[in-house]
Formats: structure tokens, C-alpha cells, sequence
């Protein structure tokens, strides 16, 4: 059986092409739009924003591989074995994407101001305004700073961990549980973890308090959505890949479909509590609350709102309901590379009006950062998989999971 | 609706009765139907069962709950009796989602009970001829559909060679009636 996975030389120049062209469409940027002769608020602001965007939405994809394999594993799930070294290594290279988002994140808040206030973080410089001031409890410099290494820390550490883990496990006696109980002791952490980060307080320091007037209580679990959705995506295009290079041959359809029916519930999850944020806010029309959908609907960004919801949810529901198309590895791609685009586009729309209302640009800067970004995750990912056995051979679950039915 | 002739073969083990169903199917009898104490895994598959449209029928269900819904509720707060909630337009999209939403499921999962009793003929009150009175507790019965060509005793020898542990022959209604067992049965008045 061909366990191990070889990193063919075409994966190897295309992932070092693509982070080269992030890299330079970064270089580019910090002398034209950061520093060039040219340079405005604006474009200082997209510089930044931009960054912003794109590590937030590519850590907390990775990070929700983390969940994933945690929450199979706590639920002694035997689905995701079979590929189960597939979110390991994407969880084992979380703290890369935590380190990059972090220097961004603390570069923001610290360093980036334009004639004495931030323009991106209101609340790093509050200037005597009264709504910001009272929430300096949860928004202030010390604060974040703190927070953001915290959760980073603690999701890189659990990453790698799991990782660690399930490979202890390949030379550990035959048959043997400790290993297997010590990760599902240490999934439960995990979720707790995740739950206190992800899934309620992260996504309001970073991304919602970029709109520092604004709050939604909704707003960590539809970032979850999203990122949940995406990762299971990501999860989907690393298993047709590695299909195609002729590795993972315990892997058939019946895990593809697995696979499809998450991608098809968690985008309709995901509409589900986005539109409840919506329709609260649409509902109660209190106009503080309603600016953030105005310049988002009716705004400049109208176009983007609503191809977010076709991408995200009618093409989803349409494409992926019936069975064959889930077992189609064509249709799957496909959906997953849309889905993956569509959500990348959704965390667009959360953080860019904030900052650069109606002057959005989604061109060479936007599109290059987020190739780079793709660019290190092709290259790190692919890295780990091929250190290591795609088959966790001596794992307790593997024969159940080669029988296993959907 | 229709009385005809059955082979009936009694088995006691999935293990025996899995490679009869698989012979009754190659020896080119029709197999009438396979019955069961508790479901079988894999027996589907075994018997050659298509697989089943009844999520088309649930899709279609849930457009007609999902076009019910809008439709009614446009007509009523347009043209029926307008209302003015909060100053909000009358043809309010995001208000109608939630109860789209509902009569979307009830349709479709309504529907789709309904269409299922109704192909698998198990309604209250419907009747199905029994072939054997332990096929609701230990044994796995295989009824085969005879015609006026078919030798009675060939196909017993069949059975039993494929390891029947009981066979019989038996004319009976082969689809549902309403009414009693032991009096309603249409084939028992013929006799």
C-alpha cells in the first residue's frame, strides 16, 4: 500500500511560485500603497486591512480543522480515521498562521496610526469618545494583547499536540488505548478551549471590533459557520488531491459523501445564523444597529452581499443535495474550492467596510495576499503530510473505519 | 391486487439466508420479497433493491411548502388584509423566511411519511397476507412468485437444497386489503 506521501516536484513550484507572488504583491504594497509618494489613509488602511483579513480567515480555517478532528475524536468518531492525519497536519501548522496573524494583529494595534487615531482599530485610540471608553474593560491594547497570545498559544499548542499524539500512537504496543483515551481527554480540553476562543470571543476582538460601535451576539458563530465550513473544504480538497497522487487508498466514497454532507449542512448552518443576526437587527430597526447592514445591502458592498449568499448558500443547497453529486469527486472539488472562495469573500464583507467604506478595491492586493496565503498552506501542509505515514496504521479505530458506511 | 402462487422458504440464520437470496436471484425465479424480524443490513443491496426516489419526492414536497408559504403569505399582507408592523414595507421578505422555513419541512417531512407508508403499503388498518407466523419473531422468510408454468416440487427441492429449513406453497393476495385476518382474507372466500 502506498502510505507514504512523496511531495511531487509540481506541488513543490507551484505552492513556492504562490507564496513568491504573495510575498511580492506584499513588497509592492508596503512601497506604493504603505509608503509610496501616493500613499493616503486609504491606502495605508487597505495595505493593513487586507492582512488583516486574510490571516484571520486562513488561522481560524486551520484552527476549525483542529475542531473537527477533536470533536470526532471525542466522540470516539471512526468516520474521519481513515484521513485523519489530514486535519492533524493542517492543525500541526496552525502556529505558523498563528505567528503571521499575530505580528499582523499586534503591528495594527500598536503601530499603525495616521494622524493620531487608528483607523482600523477605533478603539486603540479612542479620543475622548464616550461608547468606546466604556468598553476598554474588553477593547484595549492590553487586552488584546494579551488575549491574541493566549488563543494563539493555545491553539498552536493543541495542534501540534494532536499531531504528536496520534503519531506516539504508530509505536506504541499493538491494541493499545492510553493514547487513544489521552486524546479524547484532550479533545474535550480542546473544545472548551475552542469554544471560549472561537466560538465566542475571538472573532469580537479581532473582526467585529474593527465596527467598535457595532455588536452582534450572533457574530462568533456565524465567523464559526464560516470557518467550520471552510475547513471541512479544505479537509475535502487534500483528500482528492492526495486520492489523485494515488495515496489514501483506504479512502472511498463512502468518506467522500461523509465529507459532502458537512460541506451541504454547515453552509445551510452558516446561513442559518447569518440571517438570524440579520433578521434580529432588520427586525428590532434601531439605527445603530442597522448602519452595519446598510453600508453592507444597500451600500457599495451590495454586490458582494449578495453573491456571498448565492456562493455560500443557493449554490451549496442546489449542487450538493442530491447523493450522487456528494459522491462525485468532481462536483465535490469544485464546491469545496467555491465554498472556500465564497467564505473568503464573507470575511471580506466583515472587515473592509468598517475602515474603507465606500472606497473597496478587490484587485492585485486582495487577490494577490490571499495566493500567498494559499501559497504557504499548500507548502507547510504538504510538508507534514509527507513526514509521516498517511495511515494511522496502528490506530484502535482504523478497521471500523474502513468499513464504514454513509 | 392480485391472488397468486407463492414459494415459501423459512430460514433461520442471515448466514443461510444471504447466499439463498443470492442463488433464488440467479436461478431466475422472481423473488416476491424477503421478511424479516428486525432490518438486515445489506439485505437491499442482496435482493437487487433500486434505490429509492423518495428524497425527489421530499424535494418536490418542500418547493411546494417553500412556494405555499410565500405565495399565502404575499397574498394576505398585500392584497388580503395589509397590516402595518412598525412601518416596514407590506411584502416583507425577511419576515416571511422563518415560516417559509416551517412549511417547507412540515411539507416535505409530512409528504414524505405519507409516500412512504403508501408505496410500503403499511397504513393503519391495511392487511398483508401473512406468509409465515414466525416472520415477526425468529424466522427470515423468501416468498417466490410462481406462475402456471412453474413446477411446485422443482422449486421446493430448490429451496430446501439452498437450506430452507421450512417450504411451503401458498396462493395469496400478494399486495394489501382492509379488514380482518381471518375472515377478510380475498383468496380464503375464492377457496
Amino acid at each position: 500500500m502506498n502510505e507514504r506521501f512523496e511531495i511531487p516536484a509540481r506541488l513543490k513550484t507551484t505552492s513556492l511560485v504562490l507564496m513568491i507572488i504573495g510575498l511580492l504583491v506584499l513588497g509592492i504594497g508596503a512601497f506604493t500603497l504603505l509608503n509610496g509618494a501616493g500613499a493616503t489613509e486609504l491606502s495605508k488602511t487597505r495595505f493593513w486591512i487586507v492582512l488583516l483579513h486574510n490571516s484571520v480567515f486562513f488561522l481560524l480555517m486551520t484552527v476549525a480543522c483542529v475542531f473537527i478532528q477533536a470533536a470526532a475524536s471525542l466522540a470516539q468518531g471512526s468516520w474521519i480515521v481513515a484521513y485523519r492525519r489530514i486535519p492533524e497536519a493542517i492543525g500541526a501548522n496552525v502556529w505558523i498562521f498563528g505567528i503571521i496573524t499575530l505580528v499582523i494583529l499586534f503591528l495594527i494595534a500598536y503601530t499603525f496610526q495616521v494622524d493620531g487615531h487608528n483607523p482600523i482599530y477605533h478603539w486603540a485610540t479612542p479620543h475622548g469618545d464616550k461608547i468606546l471608553e466604556g468598553k476598554h474593560a474588553f477593547l484595549s491594547k492590553g487586552m488584546f494583547a494579551g488575549f491574541t497570545i493566549v488563543t494563539i498559544a493555545l491553539w498552536s499548542f493543541f495542534g501540534r499536540k494532536f499531531r504528536a499524539l496520534s503519531l506516539a500512537q504508530e509505536s506504541a504496543p499493538k491494541n493499545s488505548t492510553k493514547i487513544y483515551w489521552t486524546t479524547v481527554k484532550l479533545s474535550a480540553i480542546f473544545l472548551l478551549v475552542y469554544a471560549l476562543t472561537q466560538m465566542s470571543t475571538t472573532p469580537w476582538m479581532w473582526i467585529m471590533s474593527i465596527d467598535a460601535h457595532w455588536y452582534s451576539t450572533m457574530f462568533s458563530w456565524y465567523t464559526f459557520g464560516s470557518a467550520f465550513v471552510s475547513g471541512m473544504s479544505l479537509i475535502l480538497l487534500w483528500v482528492v488531491y492526495l486520492k489523485n497522487q494515488g495515496n489514501l487508498e483506504l479512502v472511498n466514497k463512502e468518506h467522500v459523501h461523509d465529507l459532502g454532507k458537512w460541506m451541504f449542512a454547515f453552509s445551510i448552518f452558516w446561513t442559518y445564523v447569518w440571517f438570524c443576526q440579520y433578521m434580529l437587527i432588520w427586525y428590532s430597526n434601531i439605527p445603530e444597529e442597522t448602519t452595519y447592514f446598510k453600508i453592507r445591502q444597500h451600500g457599495p458592498y451590495s454586490m458582494i452581499w449578495y453573491s456571498v449568499f448565492i456562493i455560500n448558500f443557493i449554490m451549496p443547497i442546489l449542487i450538493l443535495m442530491s447523493r450522487p453529486s456528494k459522491r462525485n469527486y468532481f462536483t465535490v472539488t469544485f464546491m469545496a474550492m467555491t465554498i472556500i472562495f465564497g467564505h473568503w469573500l464573507d470575511f471580506y464583507i466583515m472587515t473592509m467596510p468598517g475602515p474603507m467604506g465606500a472606497n473597496w478595491h478587490l484587485g492585485w492586493y486582495e487577490l494577490g495576499i490571499f495566493v500567498g496565503f494559499v501559497g504557504v498552506i499548500m507548502f507547510t501542509v504538504s510538508r507534514t503530510l509527507a513526514s509521516a505515514s498517511l495511515v494511522p496504521q496502528n490506530n484502535v479505530l482504523l478497521k471500523e473505519a474502513v468499513l464504514h458506511q454513509s | 391486487m392480485a391472488i397468486k402462487k407463492f414459494a415459501v422458504a423459512c430460514y433461520d440464520d442471515e448466514d443461510v439466508l444471504f447466499p439463498a437470496v443470492k442463488k433464488v436471484r440467479n436461478s431466475g425465479y422472481k423473488l416476491h420479497d424477503v421478511y424479516t424480524p428486525f432490518p438486515v443490513h445489506g439485505l437491499d443491496q442482496a435482493m437487487g433493491l433500486k434505490e429509492t426516489d423518495l428524497h425527489v419526492a421530499g424535494f418536490i414536497y418542500g418547493l411546494t411548502g417553500t412556494s405555499t408559504a410565500l405565495g399565502f403569505m404575499s397574498w394576505i399582507f398585500t392584497k388580503d388584509w395589509p397590516v402595518n408592523f412598525g412601518g416596514k414595507p407590506h411584502l416583507s421578505l425577511p419576515a416571511f423566511i422563518p415560516i417559509t422555513f416551517e412549511l417547507t419541512i412540515l411539507f416535505a417531512a409530512v409528504g414524505m411519511v405519507m409516500t412512504f407508508c403508501y408505496v410500503n403499503q403499511i397504513m393503519p388498518g391495511v392487511k398483508k397476507h401473512i406468509f409465515h407466523p414466525r416472520q415477526t419473531d425468529d424466522y427470515f422468510v423468501v416468498a417466490i412468485e410462481l406462475n402456471d408454468n412453474t413446477s411446485e416440487t422443482e422449486v421446493i427441492d430448490f429451496l430446501k437444497s439452498t437450506g430452507a429449513l421450512e417450504t411451503s406453497v401458498q396462493v395469496a393476495e400478494d399486495s394489501w386489503w382492509y379488514g380482518r385476518f381471518d375472515k377478510d382474507e380475498p383468496y380464503q372466500q375464492l377457496a
